[in-house]
C-alpha cells in the first residue's frame, strides 16, 4: 500500500506532532508514504479568497506532481484535502479547465489519480479489524469526542467518506482502541480556525461553545484530525480547566504501544497528567 | 434581525448577473428558507445573515454587499451548502464577493481579513510555503495591533511550533510564475 504523501504546511510547523505521528502509525500499519518531491502551498485558505486560477493552480502543481510519480495522494490537513479534491473534482468535470491550468503550472494534469485523507485510508483501506490487531496499550478509561469540524466532512459532494451530519469513521476507529467514545453534539460543528488570526473574539466564541458540548458529555479530551482546528481548539480555550486536544494518530500511536512523549511535548495544553491518570503513559 | 432600506439609485440589477457568472451559482433560486442561516456558525459577527446576502445579491445591492462585514467573517464552514435545499453555494458566492471586494480595492468594515490574505499570499509567492513568524509579524506591523496574542506566540516559539527562519522550496520560481499567470494574467 504507497500513497504520496502530501503533509501540508503546518505538518512542518504548528502541528508538527500530527506529521510525526501519522508517518509512525502508518509505518506500524504498512502504509508506505512516499513524500511528494518538492511540494508546495496547496493556497487554502487565502488562495480561493482572492483568485479561483490561483487556488486552482496552487493545489493543481501538486496534484500533478503526484501524478507524474504515478500515486494516489494521501493527506492529513482537511483544509489541503478539500483544496486538492476541489481542484480535482473541477479538472474531472470541466475540460476546459484542464488545460488551463497546465498551462498556468506548467505541468501536465489528468485528474487520473484519487486523493485521500489518512483517517480515511486507515479505517476503510487498512480496515478496522487490522488497527484493533496493533493495540497492545489499550486507551481504557479515556473518555474522548470524535472532533470532524468542517472539511473531513464538509462539502460531501467534495470529501465523500462519512456523512456530513453525523460522521463515524473517526469513532470507530477510536472505540477499537479501548477509548470511552461517547458521542456529542459538537462533532461537525466550526471551530473559527480560519478566523483566529483575523477575528481571535469569533474564534474564541466557536472554542467555547464546542468545549460546552464536550462538557455537557463529560469528555476528558477531544479528538481531531486537523493541525489548524488543534492550534485553535488549544489556544482559544478559556483560562480555566484546559482539556487536552489529541490528534487521532496520536492517540493510534499510544495504543499501538509507540512512544508518543516526544509528540504529546509539543501541545500547548499538556495531556500528560490525564494519561498518567488512566497509567497510559508506561 | 436589521432592515436595510435601499435607495433605488444604490442598486445595479446587473451585478447579480456579474456574480452569478462568475461564481456559476445560480441565486435566483433561493426562496428564503432562513437554512442557511440557522446553520451559520458565524451570524453573531454578521451585519447581513446569509439568507438577507443572497436577498441583496438578487437586487443589486452592490456597494451593501461588497463592503459588508459577512463576506471576511464567514468561516467557509460549508455548512449552509450542505444543508441548503436548492443547493445554492453561499460559500462559493462568498469566495467570489471577497475576489471582487480585492480586486475592486473595496474598504468594507472588515479590515483584517483582506490583508492576512495579503500578507499570507505575498509569503507563499516568495517561497512557495508561508514564513509564518515573518507572516505574523507583518500581519502585526499592517494591522497597528501589536499586543495580541504575544504569550501565545512566543510559547509557540518555544515548543519548536515556528521555525525562526525562512524555509524555500526547490521550484520557488514556479511558484512565483503561477502568480504571474494566474493573478496577474501574463504568459
Amino acid at each position: 500500500m504507497k500513497y504520496a504523501y502530501y503533509p501540508g504546511c503546518s505538518q512542518e510547523t504548528t502541528s508538527e506532532e500530527y506529521n510525526q505521528s501519522a508517518l509512525a502509525v502508518c509505518q506500524e500499519l504498512g502504509i508506505e508514504l512516499v513524500e511528494l518531491p518538492d511540494w508546495s502551498c496547496c493556497g487554502a485558505s487565502s488562495g480561493h479568497a482572492t483568485d479561483y486560477r490561483l487556488s486552482h493552480a496552487l493545489a493543481g502543481r501538486n496534484l500533478a506532481i503526484a501524478e507524474r510519480e504515478g500515486l494516489d495522494t494521501a493527506v492529513v490537513c482537511p483544509a489541503c484535502f478539500l483544496r486538492l479534491r476541489d481542484t480535482r473534482h473541477e479538472v474531472k468535470n470541466a475540460a476546459s479547465l484542464r488545460e488551463r491550468l497546465s498551462e498556468l503550472i506548467g505541468l501536465p494534469y489528468e485528474a487520473k489519480h484519487d486523493v485521500r485523507h489518512l483517517l480515511d485510508i486507515i479505517v476503510n483501506t487498512v480496515g478496522i479489524e487490522r488497527v484493533a490487531e496493533k493495540v497492545t496499550r489499550p486507551l481504557t478509561g479515556l473518555r474522548v469526542v470524535a472532533y470532524y469540524g468542517c472539511y473531513l466532512v464538509r462539502p460531501p459532494e467534495l470529501t465523500g467518506f462519512d456523512d456530513p451530519e453525523n460522521p463515524q469513521t473517526m469513532d470507530r476507529l477510536l472505540k477499537v482502541l479501548g477509548a470511552d467514545v461517547v458521542d456529542w453534539r459538537g462533532k461537525v460543528d466550526c471551530c473559527g480556525g480560519g478566523l483566529s488570526l483575523t477575528r481571535r473574539d469569533m474564534a474564541q466564541e466557536l472554542v467555547a461553545g464546542i468545549r460546552r458540548a464536550a462538557d455537557e458529555v463529560g469528555a476528558e479530551a477531544i479528538v481531531t484530525a486537523c493541525g489548524l482546528c488543534h492550534a485553535n481548539l488549544e489556544s482559544r480555550q478559556a483560562r480555566e480547566k484546559l482539556i487536552p486536544v489529541f490528534y487521532f494518530t496520536e492517540l493510534i500511536g499510544l495504543a499501538f504501544g509507540l512512544d508518543a512523549r516526544p509528540w504529546l511535548k509539543k501541545h500547548l495544553i499538556s495531556p500528560l497528567t490525564l494519561l498518567e491518570k488512566h497509567g497510559l503513559l508506561g | 434581525m436589521k432592515c436595510v432600506s435601499l435607495p433605488g439609485s444604490e442598486l445595479e440589477p446587473a451585478f447579480a448577473g456579474q456574480v452569478t457568472e462568475q461564481s456559476g451559482v445560480d441565486i435566483n433560486r433561493c426562496y428564503q428558507c432562513l437554512t442557511c442561516t440557522l446553520s451559520c456558525p458565524s451570524v453573531f459577527a454578521m451585519d447581513h445573515y446569509p439568507h438577507q446576502l443572497v436577498r441583496l445579491l438578487q437586487l443589486g445591492a452592490k456597494k451593501e454587499v461588497l463592503q459588508s462585514a459577512t463576506i471576511w467573517v464567514c468561516a467557509s464552514c460549508e455548512t449552509c451548502v450542505t444543508r441548503c435545499p436548492n443547493e445554492i453555494d453561499i460559500p462559493r458566492l462568498m469566495d467570489t464577493l471577497r475576489q471582487m471586494a480585492i480586486r475592486e480595492g473595496v474598504s468594507g468594515k472588515e479590515k483584517t481579513a483582506p490583508v492576512y490574505h495579503r500578507v499570507f499570499l505575498k509569503s507563499v509567492r516568495q517561497r512557495g510555503k508561508p514564513y509564518e513568524l515573518g507572516m505574523l509579524i507583518e500581519l502585526k506591523l499592517r494591522t497597528r495591533d501589536f499586543f495580541s496574542d504575544l504569550s501565545m506566540g512566543l510559547k509557540m516559539l518555544l515548543k519548536g511550533k515556528l521555525s525562526l527562519l525562512p524555509g524555500r522550496i526547490k521550484g520557488y520560481r514556479e511558484i512565483s510564475n503561477i502568480f504571474r499567470r494566474s493573478v496577474e494574467g501574463q504568459d
